[in-house]
């Protein structure tokens, strides 16, 4: 039987294959052809996963919500995240090596428009943001939010539309940027039509989270559901708000926001902010609250911190975007606010840093025996650091000195690879032995390793960012004893070269400890020894896949 | 009777988690973004500001698509250094026409909001094409492609038609003229050109890339650098009339 | 002009701190509040019930 839910979708998938195949005939540039064709393949390809699971007696019909009285768990979709996050992770940090390697050889842009800096840059923060972080969100978010529910994720088509049109998203806006599809705006650089398709996959996914969370046994929503919700509420109305375009043709390419000057300033940097304040930071507190206690065996040291640490942080976090915009043309009190609350958000993000890093006390010793725990308790560790920093760049004056500078840049990379990356590390040398049923890891010796040698590469990134930023910020302002400036601009440029090299050496020792974590996840669930406990209850469209 | 009960005000715990959250995000939001629309002295008042022609335009949507905004900033901050090293700080006036806007956000080179008519049209071809001919120490890609590939005009007129949506004052024989604009203005001494100057007064007519053979995407780009900052005559710009 | 800073400026440094510290009073009060105790300790049990 077809239920209601696959008709729906393979309906609305044949549609949209239909529409591209129009687009792609219609279109007078290459380029939306191109992407046109990707949407007609992968809308095609939904509709023939659907019906052929239909056609496959095992996965035709109803899904069953319990087996033997347990919650009969959605772990396809889970499982395709974390491969999914691992494969762009690999990718992102190796255009970022390249785009390192540009900065200090510039003959390495080859001239050519595909790969030059310009183009290759987004392709990079997009990568690492959106591709690797948003997988490693999507992943475990699904496998939290059915965990502490206890209930299977609702819909059988709907968590893996979620999952496989995210990705599809992530291949049209990668493509899109190497050959010159942009809108201009930082961290929001996909075009319209991208940013419509991830309107409707980002509102299924509202609905598959709410949706588990109506099911729920549990009479308490656990916390970490709380930051993933507002993760996916808030990044929602920021997408919406700051890619409010009107294309020039529905067969082209190009697009104008509606926004215009210093208003357009306004709202691009409260949502840039805030796509660090609830993707970069909400989503991947939730991971905190879930897998520090997880894998610390203990539950998290205050749960009611944690409730004043998710209010104060979503309240206040709101509030900071306009710090970026110190000194231009937006009037200053909006800039003085944003800076105000952005020393105020130190507080909340102080809390939950201890929260998190408290949840240990106890049982400290198992730092040394498990690299995994330390992995992530030193991501906190570098949360707290970077959440110091942050609130220190905004204040005015300091502001002055570090902005347009590679300070910003270090900085953002103490919070993207120690924060974000290694809590996406830990979190996902947790999930693959949980999800692939094994009794561990292939090797913790390899978890050592990668954490070592990470360590190093983010070391010399972040302290050869910050000589190189204020060593430039300092050149830029400098003047010789007859009261003219004592630098030209090319001179600061030359004086970066030695960080630019320890930088993209950081970035390769970076990129090499992801590699070793690949090979030992690859080993886990190829060669790791099976745990004793029951089969594992896997996603049923997981063959289809 | 009861566990229907209780699973109905899960369900509510659930939205008011979600109305909750939106009401503690809409109010940090609303507040520093709408009064930028309606109080006036968000944008000064300014002599010479124009919407840019449609060369200019397509320039600016290459400067777009190549991600120049990523190395170069366009705005100015009032402090002594810059002042000196790039010229009259940045007016929001100044970026009124512009979406998306291209403050930028890093300077790994320097900033360009008044690059315009800073150096000459065979400068800026060369170091496009090769930015180490004329400054040995750039780390700047090269562009030689630009040159080599043609202006595509193809739906111009519905570009400043989308614009004057958004609120960019085109007039309507601006828009229908855009397709013949968009070529003549880098073709000096020409009828259409002519036409062009009666359309937009104070814009500058002139071969950008020295290829008179063809209208080449460098010539958009250089037009786009040429005319950046240069709108606001500063000589006679009121900054006591527009303190905030 | 100036007065619409300064209007904006009174606004926030009353109202907005009122505000503010009402929200964040609420907050405490829920969390701190003693019958509430048990539901947390519960809560934070949540992540340990494997089946």
């Amino acid at each position: 039987m077809v239920t209601l839910e696959e008709g729906l979708f393979a309906g609305f998938l044949a549609l949209l294959t239909f529409a591209c195949l129009i687009v792609a005939g219609k279109t007078h540039e290459g380029v939306m052809t191109f992407h046109a064709l990707i949407g007609a393949l992968a809308a095609g390809a939904g509709v023939f996963m659907i019906f052929n699971s239909y056609f496959n007696s095992d996965t035709s019909g109803p899904v069953p919500q319990e087996i033997d009285g347990k919650p009969n768990y959605n772990m396809g979709p889970v499982k395709f995240g974390t491969v999914a996050a691992m494969f762009w992770g690999i990718a992102g940090f190796l255009v970022g090596l390249i785009i390192a390697l540009q900065l200090a050889f510039p003959a390495l842009n080859f001239d050519l428009p595909w790969t030059n800096f310009g183009r290759l840059r987004p392709l990079h923060t997009s990568a690492v943001i959106f591709a690797f972080g948003g997988n490693v969100l999507l992943a475990t978010s699904f496998y939290v939010v059915q965990r502490t529910c206890r209930a299977r994720l609702p819909g059988k088509v709907m968590p893996w539309f979620v999952m496989l049109g995210y990705n599809v998203f992530i291949v049209i806006a990668g493509t899109g940027y190497l050959l010159g599809a942009t809108q201009g705006k930082e961290y929001a650089e996909p075009e319209w039509y991208a940013d419509l398709w991830l309107t409707i996959v980002w509102v299924f996914y509202l609905l598959t989270f709410l949706g588990t969370l109506w099911k729920r046994k549990e009479p308490h929503i656990y916390v970490a559901n709380w930051f993933y919700l507002a993760f996916i509420v808030t990044i929602a109305v920021l997408h919406i708000t700051n890619n409010l375009t009107i294309p020039v043709s529905v067969f082209g390419l190009k697009s104008y926001i509606v926004w215009s000057g210093v208003q357009d300033a306004m709202v691009q940097w409260w949502y840039g902010h805030n796509a660090v304040g609830f993707f970069l930071t909400a989503g991947f507190l939730a991971i905190m609250y879930y897998f520090v206690p997880k894998r610390a065996e203990r539950p998290v040291y205050s749960y009611r911190l944690s409730i004043v640490h998710f209010w104060a942080l979503i309240f206040i976090y709101i509030w900071a975007g306009p710090h970026h915009l110190h000194y231009t043309a937006l009037p200053q009190w909006a800039s003085t606010l944003g800076a105000t609350f952005s020393v105020i958000l130190w507080m909340p993000s102080w809390g939950g840093m201890i929260n998190g890093l408290m949840t240990l006390s106890g049982a400290w010793d198992k730092l040394r025996t498990d690299p995994v725990l330390r992995m992530l308790v030193v991501s906190v560790a570098f949360y707290g650091m970077s959440t110091f920093e942050g609130p220190l760049m905004s204040v005015r004056a300091v502001n002055s000195l570090s902005h347009y500078t590679d300070w910003t840049i270090g900085h953002v990379h103490s919070g993207a690879l120690g924060w974000v990356g290694y809590i996406s590390f830990g979190a996902l040398y947790c999930l693959v032995p949980w999800l692939w049923n094994k009794k561990s890891l292939y090797s913790l010796k390899l978890v050592n390793l990668h954490f070592w040698v990470s360590t190093i590469g983010i070391v010399l990134y972040i302290t050869a960012m910050w000589v190189s930023g204020i060593m430039q910020g300092l050149m830029w302002r400098a003047y010789d004893s007859l009261g003219f400036l004592e630098y030209s601009f090319i001179e600061t440029v030359e004086a970066m070269f030695p960080f630019y090299v320890i930088r993209a050496l950081g970035g390769g020792l970076f990129l090499l400890g992801a590699l070793i974590m690949a090979y030992n996840l690859w080993m886990t669930v190829k060669a790791g020894e099976p745990a004793e406990a029951e089969a594992p209850a896997t996603g049923t469209l997981a063959a289809a896949e | 009777m009861s566990v229907w009960h209780k699973h109905e005000i899960f369900e509510k715990n659930s939205i008011i988690l979600v109305i909750g959250i939106l009401v503690m995000i809409s109010i940090g939001g609303l507040v520093e973004i709408a009064p930028l629309f309606y109080l006036k002295s968000t944008i000064e008042k300014t002599e010479g500001m124009r919407p840019y022609t449609p060369l200019e335009l397509a320039g600016r949507n290459i400067y777009v698509r190549e991600g120049c905004y990523l190395c170069h900033s366009q705005m100015v901050r009032p402090m002594r250094d810059e002042l000196e090293r790039y010229g009259p700080y940045s007016l929001a006036a100044e970026s009124m026409y512009d979406h998306p806007f291209q403050w930028g956000s890093k300077r790994t080179g320097p900033d360009l909001a008044r690059v315009g008519n800073k150096y000459s049209d065979d400068w800026h071809v060369a170091h496009l094409k090769d930015p180490r001919s004329v400054v040995p120490a750039s780390i700047m890609p090269g562009y030689p492609f630009l040159a080599e590939t043609p202006l595509d005009p193809y739906g111009i007129s519905d570009h400043l038609k989308v614009n004057t949506y958004v609120g960019v004052p085109y007039t309507e024989e601006q828009v229908e003229a855009a397709k013949s604009d968009i070529l003549a203005q880098a073709k000096p001494d020409s009828d259409e050109a002519e036409a062009f100057l009666e359309r937009y007064p104070t814009a500058v007519v002139r071969d950008y890339d020295g290829n008179p053979a063809e209208v080449t995407e460098m010539d958009a780009l250089v037009a786009y650098l040429q005319m950046l900052g240069t709108l606001v005559d500063f000589s006679i710009y009121d900054e006591k009339a527009n303190l905030r | 002009m100036t007065e619409s800073y300064t209007a904006v400026a009174g606004f926030a440094q009353t109202w907005g701190l009122v505000y503010f510290v009402v929200i964040f009073a609420i907050v405490v009060a829920y969390v701190a509040w003693p019958k509430n105790r048990k539901t947390f300790d519960d809560a934070a049990q949540i992540p340990f019930r494997e089946d």
